[in-house]
């Protein structure tokens, strides 16, 4: 056990840091001055045992100044961000490792026999172009009225819809595992509201154009002299709607006009004709009519009448 | 671009950047096996005094080149409640800062300062003490040629058994040189050493900090003898509460890969026979394309020369005219 103090400070030359673990304060300093140069004191041992090593590292010089190879850090400071995590092989990846498929390096240029040059295999004037395909002979097994190109340009199309959906399925599957490259980000681009799960329909342009129609038909004039925005189309059907029936009935038909007026004397002479005809609205408005032709004066002027002595629903059928 | 997934309801769309810049800076942010240096952000609460915002304008100026300070206040910030985090937490993420400053004052803790730091965007640990005895760098008066310049590397010095024996100074220790530490560098220019962070463990709950300016005075050897000077701000820090990393968490934190990534040394090939062979690459000489000389009238030599021979003649012309004048 020493009884001297420990001059041995920890010192990591990396991060410029030193620790002096065996200073004491030998008393309680006495005033604020004293306590500062005593801490700029010891602070200066310290910086002065990182310079000494410091200084005595190899050395290259530079425009700058002598430039020193620092070693990496001794002290360990907690990470920022997490490690990088493994990609998981996308679906190509696992069938070629199964399969023992090798990566061929594919060259930029490429000799094209149809017009015996050299071209490049992607970008302008490419080789096996798409496009420059003047004839595509028939074979025994198509039919009749298709068209070959349109049909070619319909399986590139589907072709690129297909990878599109297995890059989507293979980002993903990274995304799960929490190693989406740094460049990709997924987003939801819409939420359905419905509980099904289908999307919600968006309204088409005749739809949209026959709600403004709709509005039109609950006016009077069937939106006849209803304010136009401009772009507006005029309303499909204008005017109040009448429908005629048929003077003469179709043969073989029903004739409507005789059905119309069956069903309204049907209801008048039927069995509870009286639920059709509120008789106690009847009688009130009869006798309010005799009342008024009694009197030739307005009621204004005359005292009121007390209406609890009648009695108008005496006659009420139950 | 738009994409449209087959079995779940949700339509998922796969965004990439647009620009080179914008997939630049996705990828510097990215997680990575050998980080960059962590960024801090200075911020205040509610209600901040006098010393708290002289403090965080002052650590600001100090860590000019890795520091975001925003001048809003900033009411539902409350560190250490389980629900004041969320706003820190989204500012470090967009701003990708991995240490927080939060100044703040009240009358239950004046002149509080809290420390923390994010791992993966989340509150990794917090330590809050209070700020006391402060003094402004404006205060001290120096010569001026010794002022540390923006963006040097410290000096960062810890004396006092305090830091090793008490677990809230240990972790204090631990901040403070998170966050003066700035960028770890390789190479390093002995020129540019101009400051040091002098922390002090005064009793087991204080610490004195201050920053000094080195002076390299000669002495006898290729080592210089230092000497420090008080220059930047100095405080006496009281420790307050604290709250200590998740054991899991720090544990996942301190993890680091050992190997390091090999840089692909391209254009070079090793040949039993020949040796270690190099490829050269020559640019296409396109002789058609070489750049002619410039033939225009005024530039031709006969003629810049026939002009200066001029000069010379009616110059002395003109002197002859003078003198016979």
């Amino acid at each position: 056990m020493d009884t001297e103090m420990d001059q041995i400070y920890q010192i990591d030359v990396g991060n410029l840091l030193a620790f002096n673990p065996n200073h004491r304060f030998s008393s309680a300093p006495s005033s604020r001055e004293e306590l500062v140069k005593e801490c700029v004191t010891e602070g200066t041992k310290l910086v002065q045992a990182i310079a000494d090593t410091l200084f005595n590292f190899p050395s290259t010089e530079s425009v700058d100044g002598p430039l020193v190879q620092l070693p990496p850090p001794t002290t360990k400071l907690p990470r920022e961000k997490h490690l990088p995590r493994p990609k998981p092989p996308t679906k190509w990846e696992e069938f070629a490792l199964k399969k023992g498929i090798q990566k061929r390096k594919k060259d930029k240029i490429v000799y094209d026999e149809t017009t015996d040059k050299f071209k490049r295999r992607h970008g302008y004037d490419r080789v096996n172009d798409d496009n420059d395909i003047p004839i595509i002979e028939a074979k025994a097994s198509d039919e009749p009225g298709e068209d070959p190109f349109a049909k070619r340009l319909d399986d590139k199309k589907k072709r690129v819809d297909k990878q599109q959906k297995n890059r989507l399925q293979n980002l993903k599957s990274a995304a799960k595992a929490g190693a989406l490259p740094s460049h990709v980000q997924l987003a939801a681009s819409a939420l359905p509201i419905t509980g099904t799960k289908a999307q919600p329909k968006k309204l088409g342009k005749e739809e949209l154009g026959d709600v403004a129609g709709l509005a039109a038909t609950s006016t009077a004039s069937g939106g006849k002299f209803d304010k136009k925005l401009p772009g507006e189309k005029p309303p499909k059907k204008q005017g109040k709607h009448h429908k005629y029936l048929p003077v003469v009935p179709r043969y073989g038909w029903v004739d409507e006009e005789k059905e119309q007026t069956n069903k309204v004397l049907g209801k008048l002479l039927s069995k509870h004709s009286h639920e059709i005809l509120n008789v106690g609205k009847a009688i009130n408005m009869y006798n309010d009519k005799k009342e008024k032709k009694k009197s030739g004066r307005s009621d204004k002027l005359k005292p009121k009448k007390d209406i609890t002595k009648k009695k108008p629903y005496a006659n009420k059928a139950k | 671009m738009g994409q449209v997934a087959g079995k779940s309801s949700v339509m998922m769309e796969i965004r990439t950047p647009k620009t080179h810049k914008a997939k630049r800076v996705l990828e510097k942010r990215a997680p990575k096996l050998v980080e960059n240096g962590k960024k801090t952000l200075i911020l205040h609460g509610t209600k901040t005094s006098a010393t708290v915002s002289s403090v965080l304008m002052e650590l600001y100026r100090l860590k000019k080149g890795g520091a975001i300070k925003y001048s809003r206040r900033n009411e539902n910030i409350r560190p250490f409640e389980s629900g004041g985090e969320t706003s820190l937490e989204f500012f470090s993420l967009k701003t990708d800062c991995s240490i927080f400053v939060y100044g703040s004052h009240s009358k239950k803790r004046p002149d509080n300062l809290v420390l923390g730091r994010m791992y993966d965007h989340h509150v990794y640990d917090l330590i809050e003490v209070g700020i006391e005895n402060f003094k402004s760098l404006l205060s001290f008066s120096y010569d001026k040629k010794i002022a540390p310049h923006e963006g040097s590397k410290p000096f960062i010095c810890f004396t006092g058994e305090g830091f090793e024996n008490v677990q809230e100074l240990k972790q204090l220790k631990e901040v403070l040189t998170d966050l003066f530490r700035g960028e770890v560098v390789e190479n390093l220019n002995l020129t540019g050493l101009d400051r040091a962070y002098i922390c002090t463990a005064v009793s087991p709950a204080k610490v004195f900090l201050t920053h000094c300016a080195i002076k390299l005075k000669k002495s006898g050897t290729i080592v210089p003898r230092i000497e420090l000077v008080e220059v930047g701000p100095s405080m006496d820090l009281v420790i307050r509460r604290n709250r200590f990393p998740n054991e899991g968490l720090r544990k996942e934190a301190m993890k680091s890969s050992k190997d390091k990534p090999k840089k692909k040394v391209k254009n070079v090939d090793q040949d039993d026979v020949l040796g270690k062979l190099g490829r050269v690459y020559i640019p296409e000489q396109e002789v058609g394309k070489i750049p002619l000389p410039d033939k225009s009238k005024g530039v031709k030599r006969e003629r810049r020369e026939g002009k200066v021979k001029k000069n010379k003649e009616e110059g002395s012309a003109s002197k002859k005219l003078k003198e016979s004048e």
